[in-house]
């Protein structure tokens, strides 16, 4: 065998060469994910532009709407209504510890339209469409779909991203409304008939409780979380890895993608929302 | 000798014009110091082996793959440095026929080849409907093809409604990415031929990529031939040929013969197979 060459450099001794391989292989995903983070930000970016550049066309919207909004209803409907079933199951034992059972409408109800019904209606979501979205972009890109529409001088993110854009952020609010609606529904269906809570005490409460402001910072997050979950899974598709290996990391990742940020966006937007009503209405909540 | 023959010939007007291309995936240098002028009219072939980035080339021209150095100039516009939404409206002006045909598969073939002219072009229903007719008339398809979807059709079929679809709106270039591949040779005679009738009939410049050596003799006026830069020594030219098919066949450089022969000669040994 022939000598190596003599720029080869100095042998490290196996910890130092292990620890510094872990330094090197963490600074690569470092790097990796702020190129992907920025990427993203830039592919957003873009969909911004064209959004307001030009209209979508009809064409592309209907289906679109179709599928995200219409489609998801159901599975929406089903799983607000069964959560909100759920969350009477597991507080009542406690309230009823402590005598509170009637409160329990103002705590399934304030659950429901802060956290559970955005976060729920966003998760289906994400799992329903956003998937979807991921694996037809996908598919659409590494059988140069993509390509074939740029080449025909009509932008791919103008003609793919905008019409799921707008779909999603337009209607994840109506699927959030539906999902709280049902839970309320399903809560005090099960606590009222079954549990046996006097239901005009459990309304009462709720209604005492449960403001216009919790409603709508449901409603508005369910809009950034819509955003997200389409700005996540369209770019997932435009960004998929060739072959039918490809398309299946993309669906997936973009779920998770999609499910992580929700919950971070959750976190966030709590924060922020209710700092904003404290700004508005600087009162000490009330805990029961 | 004739004294008209000495009157110098007008220079061909250069439609494209590739300056110092370079490109790079990750790592990977793809293309190095690509440069070459297409004068309008010209069916140019592009060969080269599998991996060599020809069909990286290709895609750069209408900077669907942004290289990271160079120029392509088209009517004297670098079609790299155009704003979006100039670069859509240029693209208008390129017809590409994608190596699987790339038909969006949600749409039926009518709708397929309607839709540039749908989206950039303010006719009627019916004067959309007869230039579709037309153009799939002219790639040899039935009417009764109209209503299918991409998915019920032959590879054949395809690639047709593939370059039914590119000529829609009368581009000034066609790109070609493998055209013949995937192809019985009845079939990739028949695109031949189709390519040969398109480029006499529309007066196009063509760009062909291809390995198939009965498309570049059958088609081009001009052969440029490339090399995977792994292949190549530090500062070689990656355009290994370029001229036309006659001159291609008397090529004496072995690594151009070797192509045109459909020879693998010492790549054999490189491969380290297992005796037979």
């Amino acid at each position: 065998m022939s000598s190596l060459p003599s720029q080869t450099p100095a042998p490290r001794s196996s910890w130092t060469q292990a620890a510094y391989d872990l330094v090197a292989d963490l600074g690569q995903v470092v790097l990796e994910q702020v190129a992907a983070l920025g990427d993203l930000a830039l592919f957003s970016g873009r969909t911004f532009s064209w959004m307001f550049t030009r209209l979508p066309l009809r064409e592309t919207l209907a289906p679109n709407f179709y599928q995200i909004g219409v489609l998801s209803l159901p599975v929406v409907a089903l799983t607000g209504m069964f959560i909100g079933m759920v969350l009477a199951v597991q507080s009542y034992a406690q309230f009823r510890l402590l005598n509170l059972e009637t409160r329990l409408g103002a705590v399934i109800n304030m659950s429901l339209v802060r956290e559970l019904g955005p976060v729920l209606a966003a998760t289906m979501l994400a799992g329903r469409v956003g998937s979807a979205m991921a694996a037809e972009l996908g598919t659409m890109r590494v059988t140069e779909q993509i390509d074939a529409l740029a080449t025909m001088g009509t932008n791919p993110i103008h003609y793919l991203v905008v019409p799921r854009f707008l779909a999603c952020i337009l209607l994840i609010p109506t699927l959030t409304i539906m999902a709280d609606f049902m839970g309320v529904v399903g809560g005090a269906v099960y606590s009222i008939g079954i549990l046996g809570i006097d239901s005009h005490h459990y309304w009462i409460n709720s209604q005492n409780y449960v403001g216009a402001y919790d409603f709508f910072t449901g409603v508005i997050k369910s809009v950034f979380f819509g955003a997200a979950i389409a700005l996540i899974s369209c770019y997932r598709g435009f960004h998929c890895d060739p072959g039918a290996e490809g398309v299946g990391r993309a669906a997936t990742q973009a779920f998770v993608y999609s499910f992580v940020s929700i919950l971070i966006l959750d976190l966030f937007l709590g924060i922020l929302l209710d700092s904003i009503y404290l700004m508005i209405w600087p009162v000490v909540p009330r805990l029961i | 000798m004739n004294p008209q023959d000495q009157t110098p010939q007008p220079e061909p007007e250069i439609l494209l014009e590739v300056r110092r291309l370079g490109v790079r995936f990750g790592q990977q240098q793809v293309l190095r110091e690509i440069s070459f002028r297409v004068p309008r009219g010209q069916a140019l072939a592009i060969i080269g082996e599998s991996g060599c980035g020809k069909t990286v080339l290709l895609k750069s021209l209408v900077a669907l793959v942004r290289p990271q150095q160079g120029e392509v100039l088209f009517h004297g516009q670098d079609m790299l440095r155009l704003s979006e939404k100039e670069l859509t409206q240029q693209r208008l002006r390129f017809g590409f026929v994608f190596q699987n045909a790339a038909l969006f598969d949600s749409l039926t073939v009518a709708q397929n080849v309607a839709f540039p002219l749908r989206h950039h072009r303010h006719l009627s229903a019916e004067e959309v409907r007869r230039i579709v007719k037309r153009r799939l008339q002219q790639v040899g398809l039935p009417e009764s093809v109209m209503h299918k979807k991409p998915a019920q059709l032959s590879g054949g079929m395809r690639k047709r409604v593939g370059l039914a679809r590119a000529l829609a709106i009368q581009p000034e270039v066609i790109l070609y990415d493998e055209p013949t591949t995937g192809l019985d040779p009845i079939m990739s005679d028949v695109i031949n031929e189709l390519i040969v009738r398109t480029q006499a009939r529309e007066k196009v410049t063509s760009i062909i990529v291809t390995h198939d050596m009965r498309t570049v003799r059958k088609v081009a006026d001009r052969v440029l031939m490339l090399y995977p830069l792994s292949r190549l020594k530090e500062g070689e030219s990656q355009i290994l040929f370029d001229g036309t098919p006659e001159e291609l066949e008397r090529a004496q450089d072995p690594r151009v013969r070797q192509f045109v022969r459909g020879e693998a000669g010492q790549r054999l040994q490189e491969l380290d197979l297992p005796a037979a």
